[in-house]
């Protein structure tokens, strides 16, 4: 058993009158992928996105209930959400590197946290982090051609390196693989496979094989609700309840 | 099935033929704008351009007649030039050019070829060049309004001599020095340097282009940085509630209101509550940099919300602050199109003349403004101005001066688009 790094507590979000997600209790492994699965409109990018916080932009947007990380609540009034983010990463749905260089598309994180102290140390996390993202050696002789030049899938790789230049210990992953073909996407699914060894991984996903690919437990949604969440390998071969059935059987969604 | 096949090709016919028809309307109605602004453009600047030289008439200068020895002017200072009095010394030398005349009627038909201040510009030829004077020195004096509209052909010479206001005998003159060579035409850069004034042919433009670029200044330095701040606020920080949709229905209703309302608030308040110096570009600023600030307002707030939220929560997502994603990221985006949108206000600024009337920047200024405190003209209420001038010489001179606002204009229209070019940030 790894220890819980992510645990949700009967997590209740309203878009305005509108509830988004009921009950939602849950907890995620450290270093480890979690998938969160489930039909367009079910909730797991309202939850993916209460992790680290960014429904707080939406101004409708109302969270009940409780979300710790290593034991903290996020939602305590003395969390800093700047500084849950720094440590909560996330990459979303369509590449969105700022129009700016590559370089400073990595630079951007270290440089506003102050994590770099000199020029040489954040030329040193820009390179690192290209590495880790499997980015570096396709960029390395234009780091500073614009970062929106690059193919969707380096964009996406991009935003991942971005995700990890400030060092964070989760990444949370909003449908990465979506705006990408399939050469692209599973370059992106080799590397969530190489990251897990360092970082703790939530990825939303609409393909079930993704999931099977990649996690080690999956969450299934429906309708706002949380229907169940297992091993991968239970969840994929041997679901409990009948919609789970039913969804990865091709029933609906 | 023939008859099937046939029925679409008439029926995709039918389609073509409204689709050439619709073509035809759009560009008939294109040329037709186009057509107007040509003319527009031909008519002011077939009667504008000649207000660009002007006629100047050669006289010989004996100086000598003024003093003993030519050299002693250079050890004179400006000053001791001025005290010098050389009105009826200058009238001599100008009778000099038909030394046969005795009548005093014809004298006066003769010195009044000239414009009015040719004492003036024969003493300023003598302080810029006093240390080498000779004996006699040859000067090019400014002829006077009605010469120079004859000399350009813009005046009929045949009407009956009672209605013209130039006489015969000057037509005479006039005639002679042609024949003798002595009119000429010089580029008109008194036209370009000074200020208005009630002779035609000593008025510039100068104290207008000054005035309208002291405005032009003092709204962008207001209008600028409030437009950009109170944009960003709306755009990005404001909650979103009654209050924020009554603020923006205002701005917009705002971007309505007449201009000239403005300049009734400009009169009321800023001249007569705050005391401000009337007729001044300073005043004049603040009145249209409050017409100018929804221009920039709205347009700033249309570029921001083009960039996609996507950058927004990607800096958001590495932990920036609310105002960091915003200055670092959708800003510099934005900018171009803010930028756009202050110079498109600016110049909607340069040609406004309604407000101007009402806070007294409608005032006859000679001087040509030293700083924005100073009274002053624009450009467009010189056209006023001199629009309503009977005088021939202000009628090319008002077109000249539309030329000039249009000139501004086009300028900073082009700077706009030079912007955005430049700066766009690409996909």
């Amino acid at each position: 058993m790894k220890s819980i790094k992510i645990k949700a507590d009967n997590l209740n979000v309203y878009y305005g009158e509108k509830q988004a997600l009921f009950d939602v209790s849950m907890y995620m492994e450290e270093k480890q992928v979690t998938a969160l699965i489930g039909p367009s409109g079910c909730g797991k990018s309202t939850f993916i996105r209460c992790l680290n916080r960014m429904n707080d932009v939406i101004d409708i947007c109302k969270v009940q209930g409780k979300i710790e990380i290593d034991g903290n609540d996020i939602y305590a009034p003395d969390m800093q959400v700047e500084q849950l983010r720094e440590r909560v990463g996330m990459v979303f749905q369509k590449p969105n590197p700022f129009p700016k260089s590559i370089f400073e598309n990595v630079a951007y994180g270290p440089r506003i946290h102050g994590i770099a102290e000199h020029k040489s140390d954040l030329e040193e996390i820009v390179v690192t982090s290209l590495k880790k993202a499997a980015l570096f050696d396709e960029v390395k002789d234009r780091l500073s051609d614009s970062g929106t030049s690059l193919s969707g899938g380096q964009q996406q790789r991009l935003c991942i390196a971005r995700a990890i230049s400030v060092n964070p210990d989760i990444i949370l992953m909003d449908e990465p693989c979506s705006a990408l073909d399939p050469i692209a996407t599973a370059r992106i699914e080799e590397l969530m496979g190489d990251l897990k060894t360092e970082y703790t991984i939530i990825i939303v996903t609409h393909s079930m094989q993704q999931a099977a690919r990649v996690s080690s437990r999956t969450g299934f949604f429906h309708l706002g609700k949380l229907v169940e969440v297992d091993k991968t390998e239970a969840i994929f071969s041997n679901p409990s309840d009948q919609r789970t059935q039913d969804y990865i059987t091709g029933r609906f969604g | 099935m023939t008859d099937r096949i046939e029925q679409r090709i008439n029926s995709l016919n039918k389609r073509l033929n409204s689709e050439k028809r619709f073509r035809i309307y759009c560009i008939g109605a294109m040329s037709f704008a186009l057509a107007w602004v040509l003319i527009l453009f031909l008519n002011i600047f077939s009667s504008g351009y000649s207000a660009f030289y002007r006629t100047v008439i050669q006289v010989d200068v004996p100086f000598l007649n003024l003093i003993e020895d030519t050299t002693q002017f250079s050890e004179m200072s400006s000053e001791d030039i001025n005290n010098l009095s050389m009105y009826s010394f200058s009238k001599k030398a100008i009778y000099g050019l038909f030394p046969d005349i005795e009548e005093k009627k014809d004298k006066k038909m003769l010195i009044r070829l000239f414009s009015i201040e040719f004492e003036q510009e024969i003493r300023e030829f003598l302080k810029s060049n006093k240390s080498n004077i000779n004996e006699t020195e040859t000067i090019y004096l400014t002829a006077s309004d009605d010469v120079d509209q004859v000399n350009k052909g813009n005046y009929p010479r045949d009407l009956d001599e009672d209605k013209r206001r130039i006489k015969d005998i000057q037509l005479l003159f006039f005639d002679d020095l042609v024949d003798r060579g002595l009119v000429s035409y010089e580029f008109n850069l008194p036209f370009l340097m000074r200020g208005d004034s009630r002779e035609p042919e000593l008025a510039g433009v100068g104290g207008s282009i000054v005035g309208s670029l002291f405005t032009i200044l003092v709204v962008l330095i207001l209008s600028f940085p409030i437009g950009i701040f109170a944009a960003i606020y709306l755009e990005e920080f404001a909650p979103k509630n009654r209050v924020t949709d009554f603020i923006e229905i205002n701005i917009n209703n705002l971007a309505a209101v007449p201009s000239i309302v403005f300049g009734l608030l400009g009169l009321g308040i800023i001249l007569n509550t705050f005391g401000l110096p009337r007729s001044t570009p300073l005043v004049g600023g603040i009145v249209l940099s409050l017409m100018t600030l929804p221009t920039i307002i709205i347009a700033t707030r249309a570029s921001l919300r083009a960039v996609p939220p996507s950058i927004r929560e990607g800096a958001l997502a590495v932990g920036a602050t609310k105002m960091q994603a915003v200055m670092h990221h959708v800003v510099p985006v934005a900018m171009p199109g803010a930028l756009t949108g202050t110079i498109i206000g600016l110049a909607q600024a340069l040609g406004e003349t309604a407000p101007l009337l009402l806070i007294g920047m409608v005032a006859f200024v000679v001087d040509v403004p030293q700083t924005p405190l100073d009274a002053s003209a624009s450009l467009p209420v010189q056209v006023y101005l001199w629009s309503e001038s009977a005088e021939r010489g202000y009628v090319e001179k008002t077109s000249a001066t539309i030329m000039m606002l249009l000139g501004f204009l086009i300028l900073m229209n082009l700077a706009a688009v030079l912007i955005r070019r430049k700066f766009e940030t690409k996909w």
